[in-house]
């Protein structure tokens, strides 16, 4: 894995707010950067979540392709499966 | 009861499988276009799919998707939100995007439905199906947003009309033509990769987030809407492009020579997005540099860096393009500001506010090449000389912006660069390097290029005046000029309820 900076951009909704409070919880390294609309999230190398995790942000049963609903762009190599979504350099 | 399948098995089982083999038609007639443009793809199935996004899920998400967007436009529109912009003259952007961006999102639709008949492997098929429809939604749901504001507001009325004729969007139009007319291949590396993956970012997250930024709820969700798409379409560019490396080391001169062209070529047409930024905006959220910075410099390093062990490389003349980033909206709106009285939106000249902070965002540029431009033309302005170029422009080529571009990757900021070309003993004239480049690799497909200012010169644009003209591309008298007593600002300022000069004049007499 190199050190090259991977990021997600999500909507600043409601609906985007368990995957972005995961984010935060799991990446304690990752920065915030809240613009009009929007929250660029960035890390070095690698950014994820786990169902787990965004289960309980969102305090129901979520489905991790939710994110497509409000996910504007990322930046990385997808790695995806039921419990985990992430994005790295390789 | 049977255990429920992990992700990956059911994805398999859904997406491959699907296809067969032809027996009463060779396979090569079948899908004709595969072989012709040299690329070597020896298995399919090593395609992977960058999200294990099934046909199920796909409607399902984007099905939701619509819903909520049409709830807003439904909301926008019953509280006539358009009264929440900062600034009237905003909407000149929204006029940008509808004749200058939805229309490719149509011909992306095309091109992508062109590429799911004809690539063989049934991975790529159904990604390409999939993006076929979602550009197909990305032009319908831009033209239900921004057809609330062509009720109130001038140059929305036709876009797909002005796109195939006016000369400002023969720039973007004349990008993805090329890119459609190239192979299927081409096709995928020009607009999934090179525009999507490595610049897409730059036209839609600063541009949506300026939406917000002004006040246009509407356009900040159907571009977000779309955007989410985006970032499927994104990593599709990415995953071709290892894949093709990975099938055949011939294939690695190639897509290295297509994301050079195309690199270049959209990133002119970004041009466009630079101006919207830095100078449409009443509320700019960030500039084109910062934005070049984050999004091509810093993003793009990191994927090239991914891609060096695949033998790619940074695209040609991408420290160019970097360089240019303190210039291009400046000479961009520079020309705008020239010819505004042929276009179907308004510009003005930047207020004191917005001078500042172009100083403040452009330290090592706005203050010492652009801004004594600016005062002297309002100067001029203010003395009724208002400057207006009534000549026709040379135009580039390839990427067919007029030549205004200047040697600033050579020191010489100030000195407008010209190249020449020689093809059949005729000479063509290119703005750049990385367009002279293009041309001299296939000068007999640009020696075709529609160049609005030839077609004019040539009598085939309906008339020899400009009104002619204007009217051949559907403008109304009122579309263009000056934002500065446009009858969008007199509309607007009644729509607030705030005098116009006129009105106040009249108030004075009395």
């Amino acid at each position: 894995m190199s050190e090259g900076k991977v990021f997600l951009i999500f909507q600043d909704t409601a609906e985007a707010r368990p995957f972005i409070n995961a984010l935060e919880q799991e990446n304690p390294k990752a920065s915030f950067d809240y613009q009009p609309g929007m929250v660029r999230i960035e890390a070095m190398g690698e950014l994820g979540m786990t169902r787990e995790v965004v289960c309980e942000q969102a305090g129901r049963d979520v489905d991790l392709q939710e994110l497509h609903l409000t996910l504007i762009s990322l930046s990385g190599n997808i790695e995806e499966d039921d419990d985990y979504f992430r994005v790295v350099r390789h | 009861m049977a255990k429920k399948l992990n992700m990956r098995k059911r994805y398999e089982l859904l997406t491959r499988g699907l296809g067969w083999e032809p027996t009463y038609q060779a396979k090569e007639k079948v899908f004709s276009n595969e072989s012709y443009e040299g690329i070597k793809i020896t298995d399919w199935s090593k395609w992977e799919d960058p999200f294990r996004l099934t046909a199920d899920a796909y409607w399902k998400y984007q099905a939701e998707k619509d819903k909520k967007l049409y709830a807003v436009m439904d909301s926008f529109a019953q509280n006539n939100a358009h009264l929440n912009l900062s600034d009237g003259s905003y909407v000149n952007a929204l006029k940008l995007f509808i004749q200058g961006v939805s229309p490719l999102e149509y011909q992306a639709h095309r091109g992508f439905a062109r590429l799911a008949r004809q690539f063989s492997g049934e991975g790529a098929q159904i990604a390409c199906q999939m993006q076929s429809i979602d550009e197909l939604r990305h032009a319908q749901t831009q033209i239900h947003t921004i057809s609330h504001y062509n009720k109130h507001f001038n140059g929305m009325h036709d876009p797909f009309h002005m796109h195939d004729r006016v000369w400002y969007l023969s720039v973007p139009k004349s990008y993805f033509d090329d890119a459609k007319s190239a192979g299927p291949f081409e096709f995928i590396t020009s607009v999934s990769f090179a525009f999507e993956y490595v610049l897409t970012n730059l036209l839609f997250v600063p541009f949506m987030s300026g939406a917000a930024f002004n006040g246009d709820m509407a356009t900040v969700t159907f571009g977000f809407s779309a955007q989410s798409d985006e970032s499927r379409h994104m990593t599709l560019g990415l995953e071709i492009i290892k894949f093709l490396v990975e099938q055949h080391e011939d294939n690695l001169p190639i897509i290295q020579g297509w994301i050079d062209k195309h690199f270049w070529r959209a990133y002119r047409v970004l041009g466009l997005v630079s101006m919207m930024q830095d100078y449409m905006l009443p509320e700019s959220p960030m500039s084109w540099k910062e934005a070049w910075d984050i999004y091509f410099v810093e993003n793009s390093g990191a994927l090239f860096n991914d891609l060096a062990r695949y033998g790619l490389r940074m695209p040609k003349h991408h420290e160019v393009a970097t360089a240019e980033a303190e210039h291009l909206s400046h000479q961009v709106w520079g020309i705008f500001y020239n010819y505004i009285h042929a276009a179907a939106f308004n510009i003005g000249l930047p207020t004191e506010a917005k001078m500042n902070w172009l100083s403040e965002k452009y330290p090592n540029t706005f203050d010492k090449y652009y801004r004594p431009r600016i005062e002297m033309w309002r100067e001029m302005e203010a003395q009724g000389k208002r400057f207006f170029n009534m000549g026709l422009p040379q135009l580039c080529q390839v990427c067919q912006i007029p030549m205004g571009f200047t040697e600033v990757s050579k020191n010489d900021p100030m000195q407008i660069a010209y190249r020449v070309s020689e093809f059949n003993g005729e000479k063509f004239h290119t703005c750049s390097d990385g367009c002279k480049d293009i041309f001299d690799h296939e000068p007999e497909k640009y020696v075709h290029a529609w160049l609005p200012v030839h077609q004019i010169f040539q009598g085939n644009c309906g008339g020899a005046e400009i009104p002619d003209i204007l009217n051949w591309y559907h403008f109304k008298p009122e579309d263009g000029g000056d934002y500065k007593g446009s009858a969008d600002e007199a509309r607007w300022k009644a729509m607030k309820g705030e005098a116009s000069p006129a009105t106040s004049q009249s108030n004075a007499a009395a």
